[in-house]
């Protein structure tokens, strides 16, 4: 346990593997959360400090476990969804998305072409959610309040969009073995279309606060630097890795519903650094209305829910099915034993192995540059605990 | 209500007055130093309350709308401070006593006692210094060792890196600010606030030479008091809540208050200093002695200086108005700067005082200077360095005497009562522009 290296040596023998160089007089050893502002829930991080300078940064974990892969094994297929919700709670789509994948591939059955483009089309619009979130949190992290707030408006409009599909405004449950829990209502699709296009006007409104401000610029460029290759020993995905310079993309590269229908590009930036991973997810965000405007316009009609038995039992085996989250892969594992009971369901979660190269990211930098860091690789303590 | 009042004997009050406020300095004193705090008090209520509201305009929301409906929910910030009073005022475990208790007075007397100085209208300072402005630069200074106390005795490590921050940003830009006053004290030649205004209320064009000097204290001056993209001491995404995490009750609202009181006082210092204080740059005595007929003249002495009794009530309380606008305006430009800059990081702070802004400060000095001696005649053998570095302009004027019956130091004003208008023909020895460039020629050669 890495811990062990932040006894402070005043109150507790320095264990026999804790390095001379780390105990020294010279530096502070600071707990920087789980009650904090801006670590984003209940993350702990323990900083060894020079002054303001970050000597070593140690992430302590834990503090939102609820022990969902264990609870998935005494509950039935369905019931499991839900609990999917609560993992990364500000993209449930995706978590249900990952899961019902997983399930079906065990069942092997049919998704309707309807559900395939509405899935789709939903996953997007949750991303664009997801997305808005981190920039205000991104923003008020750096001190910029307003920023805060504008992202949070749109977000409201996203929230209601869904609202309307399944009733629930964070954890929709919505996404079923089969497709999806119900059609849209009538007039809805206009509705999105009507978001979306007041959702491109903010887009300018936002990058006249932000991108051109010299103050968010030496913020964020050189500031949490992390080399493509470095990135990909440390098994990051999503816009981190994205912002790192490398071409990968699950939608693309792995395309799960209707992505493989759809076109868009995806968006990278070669600089490493929090600017990059902030100039990704904002050109993510312009490529997620145009792949729902695809879907919408492809979308027909039918059903949206295949027909299966009321009592999910899928044939023994093993299934793994992965979706691009909004903060990267997102994995599901999903053993089968044959009964109503999944036998093991394990989640590979992406904030979790993206938090693993904060250090390298941070050391050497201010204190300041962990809380920018850590808005930009944007982490859900829901899915790193579990 | 007010029966009382009306059966008072008025020479009762009068008697009462003299007692009080001209013959008696302690009690003048006294009533000076309740009245400024009444004054900081009701306008740190004004100040949060707007502060909310223009936050709210800006990110488009409503903002405070629950108490005191009917005074447009001022009364918010009341019932804020009446909550923070009856909250316990803790100490942390461990903490130094002592150094935690004493710090928020010591960040909130200095912010009070900046008012002192402040030309709210003409004649009306409380406190006239001849060392005014000098005394404004000595008392901003405490501020500093009240947060480092309270960072220091809070026994939070977060509190230690806010009062460590606060001492760094403060003293850093503290050396800036202070090019930028010396720039205005260079120009007109005073310390006096209200001799500042006054200089600025018949000079109208002398505030555009102290523009670039407005710009650095206007940075300067967020700097000092903290507020984005400055507000590193107490950044809430970093430090938790900075210096004053550990505080609670009527010590935080100390600190509060004193935050608010400060912002405040640097926008009412800046347009003392830079946009004409309570003056409308002359236009005032011209509407006063051309529309409205008032003999202007008779406000001024023999030497220029102003005869409290003779201007009228209704004009000192329109120019307190018109203060009152002023230093609003700059407060809604600092809310508004507030509002939409993020937070700059403490290296980036520092590197900017000391390599950016100093520089330029010093600068804009020289400018300021050089302008002083050129144009009014300003200044003696101090004006010497302004020559060793490249304005050979101030050579001309560096043996006039120091007040040399140069306009500035003793205003005449005309009859009509616009001096703005009718510049005094500059009296002996007070060099003014042709022959200033004539000598320029001169003092080129003879180098």
């Amino acid at each position: 346990m890495a811990l062990r290296d932040f006894r402070i040596p005043e109150f507790d023998a320095p264990p026999v593997e804790l390095p001379v160089s780390e105990v020294d007089h010279d530096t502070t050893i600071v707990s920087m959360g789980p009650q904090h502002p801006s670590t984003h829930g209940v993350l702990r991080l323990m900083l060894k400090l020079d002054g303001e300078t970050v000597v070593k940064l140690v992430p302590v974990i834990g503090y939102l476990h609820r022990g969902t892969e264990k609870l998935a094994e005494s509950r039935t297929y369905t019931m499991v969804i839900p609990y999917t919700d609560r993992l990364d709670y500000l993209s449930s789509m995706y978590m249900n998305l990952g899961y019902v994948w997983a399930v079906e591939k065990l069942l092997g059955v049919e998704v309707p072409e309807r559900a395939r483009y509405l899935r789709t089309a939903v996953a997007e619009l949750q991303r664009l959610a997801s997305h808005l979130l981190w920039l205000a949190s991104f923003s008020l992290d750096l001190g910029a309040a307003t920023m805060f707030i504008y992202p949070f408006r749109e977000r409201e409009d996203i929230l209601d969009l869904f609202e309307e599909i399944c009733g629930a405004r964070l954890t929709y449950n919505y996404i079923r073995f089969g497709g999806v829990m119900a059609d849209v209502p009538a007039g809805w699709v206009e509705r999105v279309e009507k978001y979306l296009t007041l959702q491109e006007q903010r887009f300018v409104e936002y990058e006249n606060i932000l991108t051109g401000n010299p103050v968010f610029v030496a913020r964020n460029k050189g500031v949490g630097y992390i080399s493509g290759a470095d990135a990909i020993n440390h098994g990051l995905s999503g816009p981190t890795l994205r912002g790192s310079g490398v071409d990968f993309d699950l939608r693309k590269h792995d395309p799960c519903d209707a992505y493989g229908d759809v076109e868009f590009k995806v968006c990278t930036a070669p600089e490493g650094d929090c600017f990059a991973r902030y100039r990704v997810r904002m050109d993510e965000m312009r490529e997620s209305i145009i792949i729902i405007r695809q879907c919408l316009a492809k979308m027909p009609e039918g059903d949206v829910l295949a027909k299966l038995p009321r009592a999910i039992k899928p044939p023994a085996g093993e299934a793994y099915a992965r979706v691009e989250a909004p903060r990267g892969i997102f994995g599901v594992f999903v053993a089968s034993d044959g009964s109503n009971q999944p036998l093991r369901v394990r989640f590979r979660s992406p904030s979790f192995v993206n938090l693993s190269a904060l250090n390298q990211m941070c050391a050497g930098g201010k204190l300041a540059d962990i809380v920018a860091v850590l808005g930009s690789i944007d982490i859900i303590l829901g899915e790193i605990d579990r | 209500m007010g029966a009382w009042l009306t059966q008072l004997d008025p020479k009762f009050l009068e008697l009462w007055t003299n007692i009080t406020l001209h013959n008696n300095p302690v009690m003048r004193s006294f009533m000076v130093a309740i009245l400024s705090l009444v004054f900081m008090l009701v306008v740190v209520l004004v100040v949060i309350w707007m502060e909310r509201k223009v936050a709210a305009d800006i990110q488009s929301r409503i903002g405070v709308y629950r108490t005191g409906g009917i005074f447009c929910f001022i009364l918010q910030s009341l019932a804020d401070g009446v909550k923070l009073l009856l909250k316990e005022d803790l100490k942390p475990k461990g903490a130094d006593k002592w150094p935690y208790y004493v710090a928020p007075y010591l960040v909130f007397l200095p912010a009070f006692l900046a008012y002192l100085i402040l030309p709210f209208s003409a004649t009306w300072v409380p406190q006239d210094l001849k060392v005014g402005i000098l005394f404004y630069s000595a008392v901003s200074a405490i501020p500093v060792l009240g947060i480092a106390m309270a960072g220091w005795s809070s026994n939070n490590k977060w509190s230690l890196l806010g009062g460590l921050r606060a001492s760094a940003q403060l003293i850093s830009y503290e050396v800036p600010l202070a090019t930028a006053i010396i720039a205005v004290v260079a120009l007109h030649g005073t310390l006096e606030t209200g001799a500042i205004v006054q200089s600025q209320w018949q000079h109208w064009w002398l505030g555009l030479i102290t523009l670039p000097s407005f710009l650095i204290f206007l940075v300067a001056g967020l700097a000092e008091v903290s507020r984005t993209p400055f507000d590193l001491p107490e950044a809430e995404s970093e430090l938790v809540s900075g210096f004053n995490t550990e505080y609670s009750g009527m010590r935080f609202a100390s600190f509060f208050l004193a935050e608010f009181s400060a912002s405040f006082f640097i926008s009412a210092l800046a347009v003392t200093l830079f946009l004409g204080g309570w003056s409308l740059w002359g236009i005032d005595t011209w509407f006063a002695s051309h529309v409205l007929g008032w003999n202007t003249a008779s406000w001024f002495g023999v030497n220029g200086q102003l005869i409290p009794a003779s201007i009228p009530l209704l004009m000192k309380a329109f120019w307190f108005v018109v203060f009152l606008v002023k230093s609003f305006a700059v407060l809604w430009v600092l809310m508004w700067i507030k509002w939409t800059m993020p937070r700059l990081r403490i290296d980036q702070v520092l590197n900017f005082g000391w390599k950016v802004l100093l520089p330029v400060g010093l600068l804009n000095l020289l400018f300021v200077s050089a302008a002083a001696a050129l144009l009014l005649g300003r200044g003696h053998s101090s004006a010497q360095p302004g020559i060793l570095l490249g304005t050979p302009a101030a050579a001309a004027t560096y043996s006039a005497p120091v007040t040399g019956g140069c306009p500035m130091l003793s205003p005449t004003p005309t009859p009509q009562g616009c001096p703005v208008m009718s510049p005094t023909a500059p009296p002996p020895g007070c060099p003014m522009y042709g022959m200033a460039s004539k000598e320029f020629g001169h003092a080129q050669t003879g180098h």
